[in-house]
């Protein structure tokens, strides 16, 4: 058991430093709501196969860092020159670092203390922690109880946005381990496009630990694409949760890719708040090493007519786990929802596990639900085809998942984003 | 709007039809559980005393463990000293052949429709009977007995045979395994006993028929069936009670054992009191089912159709330890009305070349709540371990749920699992077919409920399917329409 009395004086001197930044009460009540129900233990069911407790340790330091634009050149992606970045260094945004080339009329970017002031100020304050009716456990909470220099965009009604949207975690870990806590709110107005990729990087040799929340808002109309890519170093720990609440009849995209990490923790929660939502969920694991990835998903139906559908596929090898929990729920108004799940593993080592967990809790009568899944493992046919025809074992086998992966590759819609992963994929695969 | 009177309705004009109570002079203790409780059950029953230590042992552990919440169920807190955990009917004294049991008894098992006495033998199914805390009679023991079988209730088990039951008993079930397997370890009074010698297969079908008819009385039984290597066994339980308001505990543990090459096939027609439309009273039944294939080549097989009691709340699971054995779970949960059913199986795979397979069909109407809770466990040794689950939902009106929760485990990189589930209404187009056929709605839904649950009852033993088929039915009744 580690010792997190620390985490009362970090929070008191946070209090203080800012008291009337309008966010004040809410990392209160998030701090409340910690120190009630503490980390989570394996006890915990939504934590039942993924522990994070040992990562709060107080030699995580939140401290300051020396983040250059150099060091940030080497860590962008492709088709960065046309983006609008965004760039979290150790937990807090950097205005200095990001750079925005969208203009002020399509999209708008505030530190999320000025939003929770000016002229946002009532989407920040209906908006802003929402996710804490979904998410009860201490991690969640935690990150509620630092909220200091989070973002805030704003996609205005009517626009598409030329540009996309990066965001980049930067983990200063050159010095000493670092712990950063992100925060984000992202509105996407009535008849509005968005497109978000964000990445996740740790430099330097020490551990790191990410425990970033990131709310999006969806109105009427809109359509929104959401990429997420995992592939930090092995000791770059993360618990990431994006909560999307679609309150207007929009359309919303997700595609979570996770190669490398320590113990990658993915909360990916839709709230379809209004009738005829449609929604994909995409996700890809590909792990090796000692990687621990967890992917939690939920949909919540609250309002018919709505159609969602997920695809979660991974390989565990070595020493690596997956785990995969799919939660759909369908309210008793959700009348003629259509929700449909899979789940899909490859199990490549003896020493590696996947948990599954598929969940279903539906209390409407008309609606047309399912979920699938399978352990398995490479298909011992397609291997003997590739291997009659001079292909070496290995490079059958590489061949034979780059296959398996294509199917959730396929969604990432920008195809410079899809090629920079395929390309990780690739490297990441014939790295033995 | 209420249709005419089909035939189903004039069929069935009661609900529940066993809600009977027998007026007979029975033998209880007071309500309560403490040290001198256990030991009065121990001494009523005449028990040898490795027996009472160690029913205080779980005793003691039981006071130090906390009821779980876990189960997606809602119900009062119980209180464990307002039951009363031993009701017997008198007179209790040695039988030696079924003319001398109590005839009020016997009526009432007619009843319920099973004859203890000329009927059965041209049916040729073995039943022992369970009412409250003792068995009353189990028929067909001397012809069971002259192939090997021994075929009784646990007390007298433990009295002739305690070598059998001392190795056995908690053996698959040990009583630390839970809060309810701990208090049955305590406090069980009676159950079947059935051990199946090597090679021997078991020419009828063995049965046991449980009843709680005493006010305020728990029943906590216990059976353990042990098949030898090569041998066979097919095993029924059915069991009912009548209506009241209050609500009243049912906690049995129930082991199975089978060795190499045995087969056990194990099935379950559970017809509790479910509580009237209102959700009042019923019985709360919170069983812990497990079986061992302990031997390589072994089998076991669990089929259970549930329709009763307030609130369901077990899973039979098989540990699947001896290389190629082999674990069936075949299920179909009804619930009505306010009846709660988290129910479900665990596949334990350990040995090699082990496979499972689990198809559980879950029915919900009214304001019920109905889960399915799986677990599939792949270990590191279990190579080639295979494992197919399907469990399908249907929801017949919209103030009912019905969920799963799968949980799958692998750690072995040559076992295949699969699992798939849906959840849907029944088709307005399937409907409108029977119906314009000239079947009443009530009739159509029953067919096709009937048919979804097929794949399932095609597992239980003749006798037993007519009559699951036929509870199906009955339990339907005015969820439709």
């Amino acid at each position: 058991m580690i010792d997190l009395t620390y985490l009362n004086d970090r929070f008191e001197h946070l209090q203080q430093a800012s008291a009337d930044d309008g966010i004040a009460v809410i990392r209160k009540n998030s701090f409340d709501s910690f120190n009630k129900t503490g980390l989570p233990t394996y006890r915990t069911e939504d934590w039942k196969y993924t522990s994070i407790s040992n990562l709060f340790d107080e030699s995580f330091a939140q401290a300051g860092h020396t983040i250059t634009l150099a060091d940030l050149d080497a860590l962008r992606m492709p088709g960065h020159h046309k983006a609008n970045e965004l760039v979290f260094v150790n937990g807090r945004f950097d205005a200095t670092l990001s750079n925005i080339l969208s203009t002020d009329d399509e999209l708008t970017v505030l530190s999320l203390k000025d939003a929770a002031k000016g002229e946002y100020k009532d989407l920040v304050a209906r908006y802003l922690n929402k996710s804490s009716e979904y998410m009860k456990d201490g991690v969640h909470a935690l990150n509620g109880a630092f909220i200091e220099e989070g973002v805030f965009v704003y996609i205005h009604k009517g626009k598409t946005p030329q540009h996309p949207l990066y965001i980049y975690h930067i983990l200063d870990g050159r010095d000493h381990p670092v712990m950063a806590q992100p925060r984000g709110l992202i509105y996407v107005a009535e008849n509005s496009r968005l497109q978000l990729t964000e990445t996740y990087a740790t430099l330097g040799v020490s551990d790191s630990f990410c425990n970033g929340v990131l709310e999006v808002v969806v109105d009427q109309n809109a359509y929104v694409e959401y990429y997420k890519i995992q592939n930090d170093k092995s000791n770059a720990s993360q618990v990431s949760t994006t909560h999307i609440t679609q309150i207007g009849r929009s359309y919303v995209h997700t595609v979570t890719v996770t190669l490398n990490g320590g113990v990658v923790r993915n909360n990916m929660n839709l709230v379809l708040d209004a009738a005829g939502n449609e929604t994909h969920l995409y996700g890809l694991y590909l792990l090796k090493g000692k990687t621990h990835a967890d992917n939690h998903t939920m949909i919540d139906n609250k309002q018919p007519n709505c159609f969602s559908n997920q695809l979660y596929k991974g390989i565990a090898d070595d020493f690596s786990t997956a785990v995969f929990n799919g939660k759909i729920m369908v309210q008793p108004d959700a009348q003629k929802t259509n929700s449909f799940q899979s789940n899909k593993n490859i199990l490549l080592s003896d020493n590696a596990t996947i948990n599954t967990k598929p969940q279903l809790e539906i209390f409407a009568d008309d609606v047309k639900c399912s979920h699938g899944c399978t352990v398995g493992q490479l298909d011992e046919e397609a291997l003997f085809y590739l291997r009659a025809r001079g292909i070496p074992k290995d490079k059958a086998e590489v061949l034979l998942l780059q296959a398996y992966a294509a199917d959730v590759l396929a969604h990432i819609k920008p195809m410079a984003i899809r090629a920079y992963v395929e390309k990780l994929i690739y490297e990441h695969l014939s790295i033995v | 709007m209420k249709e005419k009177q089909g035939p189903l309705e004039q069929a069935v004009s009661n609900d529940y039809k066993y809600g009977f109570v027998t007026d007979i002079d029975t033998d209880t203790i007071a309500k309560g559980l403490n040290e001198d409780v256990i030991r009065l059950i121990s001494h009523k029953k005449n028990e040898p005393e490795w027996m009472l230590e160690w029913r205080l042992k779980a005793y003691a552990y039981w006071l130090k463990m906390v009821e779980p919440d876990w189960a997606n169920v809602k119900y009062p807190i119980i209180d464990y000293q307002d039951i009363i955990y031993y009701a017997a009917p008198k007179p209790k004294k040695q039988l030696n052949s079924l003319d001398e049991v109590d005839p009020e008894l016997l009526s009432t098992f007619e009843k319920l429709g099973i004859s203890l006495s000329e009927q059965k033998r041209l049916t040729g199914v073995a039943v022992d009977v369970v009412m409250d805390s003792v068995s009353i009679a189990t028929s067909f023991k001397e012809q069971l007995a002259e192939i090997g079988v021994i075929f009784c209730s646990i007390s007298e088990a433990i009295q002739l045979h305690p070598e059998l039951v001392r190795k056995h008993l908690g053996s698959v079930v040990p009583m630390t395994d839970n809060y309810f397997a701990a208090l049955n370890s305590a406090v069980f009074t009676d159950g079947s006993f059935c051990y199946i010698p090597k090679g021997v297969r078991c020419p009828m079908e063995l049965s046991t028929y449980f009843r709680i008819n005493t006010e305020n009385a728990g029943q906590f039984e216990r059976t353990l069936i042990v098949a030898e290597d090569e041998s066979y066994v097919s095993y029924l339980e059915g069991c009912t009670a009548p209506m009241r308001d209050e609500n009243q505990l049912h906690a049995a543990v129930v082991e199975l054992i089978a060795m190499e090459k045995a087969e056990i096939k194990y099935s379950t027609v559970q017809n509790w009191y479910p509580g009237d439309k209102e959700g009042k009273g019923g019985i709360y039944n919170f069983v812990t089912k497990r079986g061992i294939c302990k031997g390589d080549h072994s089998k076991i097989s669990w089929t259970q159709v549930e329709t009763g009691s307030a609130i369901t709340w077990k899973y039979p699971s098989v540990i699947l330890k001896g290389d190629y054995s082999i674990g069936e779970f075949y299920s179909v949960a009804f619930t009505n009305n306010h009846q709660q059913a988290d129910t479900g199986t665990k596949m334990m795979h350990l040995g090699k070349n082990t496979r499972s397979r689990i198809v559980a069909k879950g029915i919900s109407a009214g304001h019920s709540q109905n889960s399915y809770r799986g677990l599939v466990r792949a270990s590191k040794q279990a190579i080639n371990a295979r494992n197919y689950s399907q469990c399908d939902s249907l929801l017949l009106g919209d103030k009912c749920g019905a969920h799963t929760f799968p949980y799958i485990e692998v750690k072995n990189k040559t076992a295949i699992v699969e699992h798939e589930a849906t959840t849907s209404k029944i088709g307005e187009d399937q409907l409108f077919y029977c119906r314009q056929r000239g079947i009443d709605p009530e009739a159509a839904v029953a067919l096709i409920v009937n048919g979804f649950a097929k794949e399932v009852m095609n597992q239980l033993p003749m006798e037993f399917a007519i009559e699951a088929q036929k509870l199906l039915t009955i339990s339907m009744e005015g969820s439709v329409g």
